[in-house]
């Protein structure tokens, strides 16, 4: 019998790897073949991973990393956006833009929760997020300067994570799939509201076209930086698809994002700012202009636009938050004792 | 050292009247009140459900994976347990 322990069920099986690991190596490697090999077989199976089952060292480490940024960059998603909640322009958008921050904020809750399955605890990822040492997605490190980001952030931040999280939900990892399946329901609203913003926009004044079309200039780009490095450039590809965690490469997501958006921007009358965009018959894809990799690494270096402000917000909102936490525990602790001695 | 997080809590949620409750996911918090009420904001922002249970994971015991053929096999060439199993003639309404 197991216990499920307070982090996330499985710290007894991570504790059981250390005991292995002083035995006799050998005979260790070779059972641990013998189970890698039984693992493939079941993932190349369709089979999921669930959290107590064995996996390699490597497997959980590579879940670890990829849903821990995929939680921060929800979390700090928030923070671009929560920028015009003030300042929408009537009730009616402020009521969508609140409902659609509190849904990026529950994203991350459901994605903290899948990584913590894995034996990590949520303490920790977000001390890795605050002291800088954690990464999260290189978009929200740029600043939204005017309402019609708002628009662009939906139509094409939250598209392009649609279009990467779609596939995720049949990842090989059970507790992954199962929070990427909830996420994905819920994005659906994101885009569309942020698609109709621009649409409003576009049929406005001369001036409201002329904000919406200075959106898409500035995130057109590292929208599509977000589906990372071009596939001879990106280290984890070839496993990640092995193992089923990707099932997709980034430049296949990247090409489908571009043939899916274009002819919107085309509806909204929009131009996207690439002179080298061109439709090409044959293959039935857009060929697009070269992407600025070196904004990209600068920016997940920690050199972007806002980078510094972004971590200082996360971390002033934990520091100020810290006084709530505490009450919260004494409030439970006293309760749980008034409970105790009503009942000795 | 991180800070220490709040309990962990494993969330069950009843989507309608007359169906039983399934789990939905989990959470973290102080206590079961605030437990029931993130659960409410986490898991029903679009009406999944109508009551929630919300169980502290440490309570919750469950079988061994390693152990799932050993534990689950007994069940498998039993088929004498299957209405299946029994050959009944076509003339024979209603069985």
């Amino acid at each position: 019998m197991f216990a499920v322990s307070q982090y996330g069920i499985f710290v007894m099986y991570t504790q059981g790897l250390d005991q292995q690991g002083s035995g006799d190596g050998k005979q260790a490697s070779a059972r641990d073949s013998e189970r890698e090999a039984r693992f493939q077989e079941r993932i190349d199976g369709e089979q999921k991973i669930e959290p107590r089952d064995w996996m390699p060292e490597a497997y959980r480490k590579t879940l670890v990393r990829q849903i821990s940024q995929h939680a921060h960059s929800e979390i700090v998603g928030m923070l671009p956006e929560g920028n015009w909640i003030g300042r929408a322009p009537t009730l009616k958008r402020k009521l969508i833009l609140m409902a659609k921050v509190q849904d990026e904020a529950g994203h991350g809750l459901y994605l903290y929760s899948a990584a913590e399955t894995l034996g990590t605890s949520r303490a920790d990822m977000i001390e890795q997020l605050l002291d800088g040492r954690a990464k999260y997605s290189s978009i929200f490190n740029y600043p939204t300067l005017t309402w019609a980001d708002v628009g662009a952030i939906g139509w094409l931040v939250d598209g392009a994570a649609i279009m990467n999280q779609i596939p995720l939900c049949r990842c090989s990892y059970g507790p992954y799939a199962r929070a990427m399946v909830r996420v994905c329901r819920e994005e659906s609203f994101h885009q569309r509201q942020g698609y109709e913003l621009m649409l409003a926009l576009c049929r406005g004044s001369d001036a409201q076209k002329r904000m919406a079309q200075d959106a898409l200039d500035r995130w057109w780009w590292p929208s599509l930086m977000m589906f990372g490095p071009s596939d001879n450039e990106s280290r984890h590809t070839a496993q990640s698809m092995a193992w089923k965690i990707k099932r997709f490469s980034n430049d296949e997501l990247r090409q489908k994002f571009v043939d899916t958006t274009v002819p919107q921007a085309e509806y909204l009358g929009l131009t996207v700012p690439d002179p080298d965009l061109e439709f090409d018959e044959a293959t039935g894809h857009y060929r697009f202009g070269a992407i600025d990799w070196e904004e990209f690494f600068a920016v997940l270096k920690g050199n972007g636009p806002c980078n510094r402000e972004r971590l200082e917000a996360r971390r002033n909102a934990h520091e100020d938050g810290r006084w709530v936490r505490e009450a919260a525990r004494a409030y439970a602790r006293k309760k749980s004792e008034k409970a105790a001695a009503a009942a000795a | 050292m991180a800070e220490q997080d709040f309990p962990l809590w494993e969330v069950f949620i009843r989507s309608r009247t007359g169906l039983s409750h399934k789990h939905v996911g989990s959470l973290h918090a102080a206590d079961t009140q605030m437990a029931l009420q993130n659960a409410r904001d986490l898991y029903t922002r679009r009406q999944e459900g109508v009551s929630i249970w919300v169980v502290p994971s440490a309570a919750i015991h469950a079988s061994d994976p390693a152990e799932r053929d050993a534990y689950f096999d007994p069940a498998d060439d039993k088929i004498y347990r299957h209405p299946t199993f029994y050959e009944i003639p076509d003339e024979v309404e209603v069985l």
